[in-house]
């Protein structure tokens, strides 16, 4: 009850800040939207799809899925800027939970990246995207909980480096391998076998399949659970690093 | 309301591969009163802030015990929470909310509901005479504005004893003086503050007792009369020609029934400590005459607590 009170403080007390600096949206929205008119053209020949339609439908989903895993993955340094502001201090000498001053801008940073996700699934529309509304629910369910997950990857790394200047880095060369290794890009049904061999070791890349089976209809399908799974355990896994990184690390 | 016995908190520092332990807080024993202010005075690196992060429940000690507003440090860090507000050094609003959201938000966090909190933001905002500018971002406040600001953050919960980490670096002397008003009305109002400093002349003119801290332990305790009745009678600063060696005159003094005590600090000539200046200076005078000694100035002075600090630590602190 507590922890569900005090992260709805902390979340609100976000939310309120976002609204307060909302260039965030032009920026996360902008660029995805670039991929969307510039590079998708380019699959459907790459593909061979029949239709523009059954292009953006292996697309989109990709694309909103690097748009939470990056999204997500850069979210440490906010982190970093309100340790040094000294407002977390300040949290720190009140009985609040320790969780929820995590868990609350973590929750912040999935909605976020949630209203991104929704614009560009609607600029995907007039192109011909087409999906149901059940599924994209399911599909958007799974992907904040990439998101969440990936934010609390990433102040869990924040603690660790505790330098803007050696964050960047090392996100990047965390995410780079995911994002190409879960065939947000391409699907991996195009790569070879040994390339496929080592995606599946990689959670985001059951997640990617999850969310191609959810825009393609097929809700039945196997993926669809299994990344669903995965990524719940994960998230989980995910939060408790780094609440528990939170209680020591933070001086 | 603060009790500490053998509070200790070392660090470890790294120089290339070898590791070195520092002791930031060796050893501290304290005893803070109910309704007083109680000024902690050292130089910068004494462990001072060190030991108000450990008293906040900010860094766990490494040993020792305490009792902060009647809770356990170690053994219940969340009831200290709930009695202490803690003002850091840099404060700590968020640039883009205002003076009165921060305040409710900050209510808020120590678990006040909604309606109590904005009530007590709104009377924060008249005490602490916030009011002309509660409603604007933080990022145009002056810094004496932001420093009430984050004193009225520290006291929204009415905790029984509120910690300032240097209240007043970087203010003016207006601000300055508006933010000791502020600590002395609280403490009017029954709270008890434990202050970080290392101006000697906030340390005199605000608090009612003085720990003056140095290497991460207390060399002296008690009221600025106390100590500075310690280092007693007056301070003779006897200033020095060109010629005269400071070795020379020191050699001639030493022995002097008059003299308590002769420091040379590093900016030149002697300070001497003697039971009554004015009748001491013609004896003093004469014995560095017989010398060969000729004194350029003497100053007669009442001991400051630069004076205390000198006296146990052999060091200046202005």
């Amino acid at each position: 009850m507590k922890l569900a009170r005090d992260t709805w403080l902390v979340f609100q007390r976000q939310v309120l800040l976002m609204v307060r600096t909302p260039v965030w949206l032009v920026v996360g929205v902008v660029q995805p939207l670039f991929y969307l008119l510039l590079f998708a053209p380019l699959l459907k020949q790459v593909l061979g799809a029949g239709s523009y339609e059954e292009a953006y439908r292996i697309y989109v989903p990709g694309l909103l899925a690097v748009l939470v895993i990056f999204g997500g993955l850069f979210t440490g340094f906010s982190l970093l800027g309100e340790l040094r502001a000294g407002i977390i201090e300040r949290s720190r000498v009140t009985p609040v939970s320790r969780l929820a001053l995590l868990l609350g801008r973590a929750l912040r940073e999935v909605l976020a990246l949630m209203v991104q996700a929704v614009i560009i699934t609607l600029l995907a529309l007039p192109f011909g995207l087409s999906v149901a509304p059940l599924d994209l629910l399911l599909a958007y369910l799974l992907m904040a909980l990439l998101a969440l997950m990936t934010s609390a990857i990433s102040y869990g790394i924040a603690l660790l480096v505790r330098s803007d200047a050696a964050l960047a880095p090392v996100v990047n060369t965390v995410a780079q391998p995911i994002a190409l290794l879960s065939g947000v890009l391409l699907p991996l049904a195009l790569a070879p076998q040994w390339l496929r061999s080592i995606a599946e070791w990689n959670p985001f890349y059951w997640a990617v399949e999850g969310m191609r089976a959810l825009f393609a209809g097929q809700v039945g399908d196997s993926s669809v659970w299994q990344s669903l799974l995965i990524v719940s355990v994960l998230t989980v896994v995910a939060v408790w690093w780094s609440a528990r990184l939170f209680a020591e690390r933070v001086r | 309301m603060i009790e500490t016995t053998g509070l200790r908190k070392s660090y470890q520092s790294r120089k290339g591969r070898q590791a070195t332990t520092v002791d930031a807080v060796a050893g501290l024993d304290l005893s803070v009163a109910a309704g007083e202010i109680y000024g902690f005075l050292g130089p910068n690196g004494a462990g001072k802030t060190t030991t108000l992060r450990m008293l906040a429940t900010l860094i766990r000690p490494d040993g020792g015990e305490a009792t902060v507003a009647g809770a356990d440090l170690r053994q219940d860090p969340a009831g200290v929470r709930r009695r202490i507000g803690y003002v850091a050094q840099g404060g700590g609003t968020t640039d883009t909310v205002s003076g009165r959201e921060e305040l409710v938000h900050q209510a808020r966090l120590h678990g006040i509901g909604k309606a109590e909190a904005g009530q007590r933001a709104e009377r924060a905002i008249t005490a602490f005479e916030l009011g002309e500018f509660a409603d604007r971002p933080c990022q145009t406040y002056s810094g004496g504005q932001r420093r009430r600001v984050d004193i009225a953050l520290g006291v929204i919960h009415s905790p029984g004893v509120l910690f300032l980490d240097e209240p007043t670096v970087g203010l003016d002397p207006a601000s300055r003086a508006q933010v000791w008003q502020e600590i002395r009305r609280l403490r009017g109002e029954g709270m008890t503050v434990f202050v970080t400093t290392h101006y000697l002349d906030e340390a005199d003119a605000l608090c009612d007792r003085i720990g003056i801290i140095d290497h991460g332990g207390i060399v002296a305790e008690g009221t600025p009369e106390e100590l500075k009745q310690e280092i007693s009678g007056d301070v003779l600063l006897v200033g020095l020609t060109d010629g005269d060696s400071v070795e020379k005159a020191a050699g001639a003094l030493r022995g002097e029934p008059a003299l308590h005590r002769l420091e040379t600090p590093e900016d030149g000539g002697l300070r001497l400590y003697v039971r009554d200046g004015a009748s001491a200076i013609p004896q003093l005078l004469r014995t560095l005459d017989g010398a060969g000694v000729a004194p350029a100035t003497i100053q007669l002075q009442r001991p400051s607590l630069d004076d205390v600090f000198l006296a146990r630590t052999g060091r200046s602190l202005a």
